[in-house]
């Protein structure tokens, strides 16, 4: 049985098929319409079942006769299924970051996602590059290259591209700066991993786990190693399609 | 333009009948969205709905009747404020808390934005000149459990008289001693606004009013117990938040019948969700009309909400007044220690709510709790750590959300809810 797992996140919209294994899988800008986005992905795809994951979720399920899953739990399948022995997952995405805790039976026994606000996400990353005028690869590599850095006391987004724009006035190392931002999300995420109480063999996902150096202070803040899937964006989507295999949320839409 | 009979009352009244309209009319919609379409209602919410229906109109005339005979109306926001002196000294308490950000902006001209929702849609009501009730009312009586809403009532006395009662912090001899004198003292206030005595004869029958009132909404905790539940948490949270500020005999009568046809309901095993559906314990801030947030979010997701550990909720109704108290000192006494035992996160320590949660979730047989939060009251959100590792200890899964009137976060709360729902 093929199955399909679309997850329709605030920034792309990521679908998998799956069929015991990963067939394909795709990505996309959600852009302002994603139920269109959704319909084009899926366009000439062959699948026997659909389950939907995301911001979206509820949008888009009801057009596309999917069932629908909480990011979460999806996140937490395709953890398991791509690492048997992980024990807990951090996901970065563009609007929201999340620590789940698995069970020895792979379900979830607790997580924590940021509240409403952006701090901590991957749209905080990418508005401070922009306010460093680069892109988000450079802005990663930026803070890589950095040989100190410097404190940003701001953790509001705005508030955080002020004092950005302030240090570049005042002739502030854009490295330095880069690192300084990168460091701020990472105390946030690992604050959320120590209330949930993940520690050990840990899945690194979402569009943040492109970011290397996020990775790299992720691992020394909390002092353990992260394990980044080859495709990190597609892990919910892949989580999603699994489900989707399980029949196990046939039950609601 | 020809205002109808309720909007000439408003005006009579000082309600600024442009805003307190857009109010009116997105309440409606949204009442329609949330409560009507849920499906196996009881036929005791058919009150309910007719009160929502006019919920500015046929009470406030109520206490308009009473004031026109001299009668007073006296207007609380906290389960701290004991309402047995008000009913037996002739006066009318009703409960003002207001649970919209439609006031929010208006109170945001005056008050710091990071203040907890309540207090500022409570305070907007005021300002904005939107509420009928307080505009009703002849006294506000506050009270010192948190210090924004302490704050706030020094800026409200600025628009009509407010009389603030101070709950101690601690609950050792010295904490007791000035609850007892505090009680007291509102007693000999209601005296002076009244002109009534209260006696030990008024207040015992008082007394026993309030119980009843009290003792049907444990009943309807207990049948809440049911599985399948015979009533959405929607529905019993809307009956506690009416029962707040309407005749409290009224509602006596109310939740008996209620109470008698979910009774039927149990016996028969009929309820509003499926038998096995997710059952959700909510514990935190307390929900004013018409915050229905929360729970139409989680009860939309599969759940049914099962009780409320709240304000607008167990610490209503908990705890009974001793009755058939004959003397007065004495009757005085035990119902301020009744007050006493609410368990406020303004207390410390506040273990007994920690036990108060998990007794809940057993009794009711909850799957899993959500600690509800009214963002910046900072009180529960640092007991929410405690209550996070309570509920550990006893194996009860627990969701913290943090959240205010507004619906910018629901997208969020919606996945955290089903996340949870999923996990249990």
């Amino acid at each position: 049985m093929t199955t399909a797992g679309l997850d329709v996140g605030s920034r792309t919209i990521k679908l998998v098929l799956f069929d015991n294994g990963i067939l394909s899988s795709a990505v996309t800008d959600s852009g302002l319409k994603p139920l269109e986005r959704c319909r084009r992905l899926l366009h000439n795809k062959s699948f026997d079942k659909l389950t939907v994951t995301g911001y979206g979720r509820d949008l888009v399920a009801p057009e596309l006769s999917g069932a629908t899953i909480s990011e979460i739990s999806a996140q937490a399948v395709a953890a398991r299924f791509l690492y048997p022995d992980s024990a807990g997952v951090i996901d970065i995405g563009g609007q929201d970051s999340k620590v789940i805790r698995l069970n020895p039976g792979g379900g979830v026994s607790k997580f924590e996602m940021n509240d409403r606000c952006a701090a901590g996400t991957g749209k905080f990353l990418e508005i401070m590059a922009r306010a460093l005028e680069l892109s988000i690869d450079e802005f990663a590599q930026t803070a890589l290259d950095a040989e100190r850095s410097v404190t940003l006391n701001s953790l509001c987004t705005v508030f955080a591209e002020s004092e950005v724009v302030s240090l570049i006035n005042k002739g502030e190392d854009a490295h330095a700066i880069a690192l300084g931002l990168h460091q701020s999300v990472t105390t946030r995420v690992a604050g959320m991993a120590r209330r949930v109480g993940v520690s050990d063999r840990l899945v690194f996902a979402g569009g943040g786990a492109r970011n290397p150096c996020l990775r790299r202070l992720l691992e020394e803040r909390l002092g353990l190693s992260v394990t980044v899937p080859e495709e990190p964006q597609i892990t919910a989507a892949l989580g999603a399609a699994i489900i989707a295999a399980s029949g196990k949320n046939q039950g609601e839409q | 333009m020809t205002l109808t009979a309720n909007e000439q009352m408003w005006k009579e009244m000082g309600i600024d009948l442009e805003s307190h309209g857009q109010l009116m009319n997105a309440l409606g919609p949204i009442y329609g969205e949330i409560y009507l379409s849920q499906q196996n209602r009881p036929q005791g919410m058919g009150f309910y709905d007719f009160v929502v229906g006019d919920i500015h109109g046929i009470r406030v005339k109520e206490l308009r009747e009473h004031s026109k005979d001299g009668g007073k109306v006296v207007a609380t926001y906290c389960v701290f404020v004991p309402e047995e002196f008000c009913w037996a000294a002739g006066a009318i308490p009703v409960s003002l808390c207001a649970g919209t950000q439609f006031s929010v902006p208006v109170a945001e001209e005056v008050l710091p934005r990071n203040t907890c929702a309540l207090i500022k849609s409570s305070y907007g009501f005021k300002l904005g000149r939107l509420c009928p009730y307080v505009q009703a009312s002849h006294l506000i009586v506050g009270e010192t459990t948190c210090d924004g809403k302490k704050k706030m009532f020094e800026l409200l006395a600025e628009q009509q008289p407010v009389y603030v009662m101070e709950v101690p912090n601690k609950r050792g001899t010295a904490g007791r001693a000035l609850w007892q004198q505090e009680v007291r003292d509102f007693k000999a206030k209601i005296e002076e606004l009244t002109g009534n005595e209260i006696t030990a004869e008024n207040l015992g029958e008082a007394i026993k009013k309030v119980n009843a009132r009290r003792r049907e909404f444990r009943r309807l905790s207990v049948l809440r117990s049911a599985d399948p539940a015979p009533i959405s948490g929607k529905d019993a949270l809307l009956a506690t938040q009416v029962s707040m500020y309407d005749d409290v005999e009224r509602q006596t009568q109310m939740i008996t019948a209620l109470n008698d046809e979910l009774e039927e309901r149990v016996k028969k095993g009929e309820g509003v969700a499926p038998k096995g559906a997710k059952r959700i314990l909510i514990s935190g801030s307390p929900m004013a009309i018409p915050n229905w947030k929360l729970h139409h979010i989680a009860e939309s997701a599969g759940a049914v909400i099962v009780g409320e550990e709240s304000c607008t909720g167990s610490r209503f109704y908990n705890e009974l007044i001793p009755e058939g108290i004959g003397y007065l000192e004495d009757m005085l006494t035990a119902l301020a220690d009744r007050y006493l035992k609410t368990n406020c996160a303004c207390f410390t320590p506040n273990t007994e709510r920690l036990d108060d949660i998990i007794k809940m979730a057993r009794d009711l047989k909850a799957d899993g709790v959500i600690h509800y939060n009214l963002q910046f009251c900072h009180t529960y959100a640092n007991e929410a750590v405690q209550v996070d590792r309570a509920l550990a200890e006893a194996g009860i899964p627990l969701l913290r959300v943090e959240t205010d009137y507004s619906d910018e976060d629901a997208g969020q709360l919606k996945t955290r809810i089903d996340a949870f729902l999923e996990m249990l």
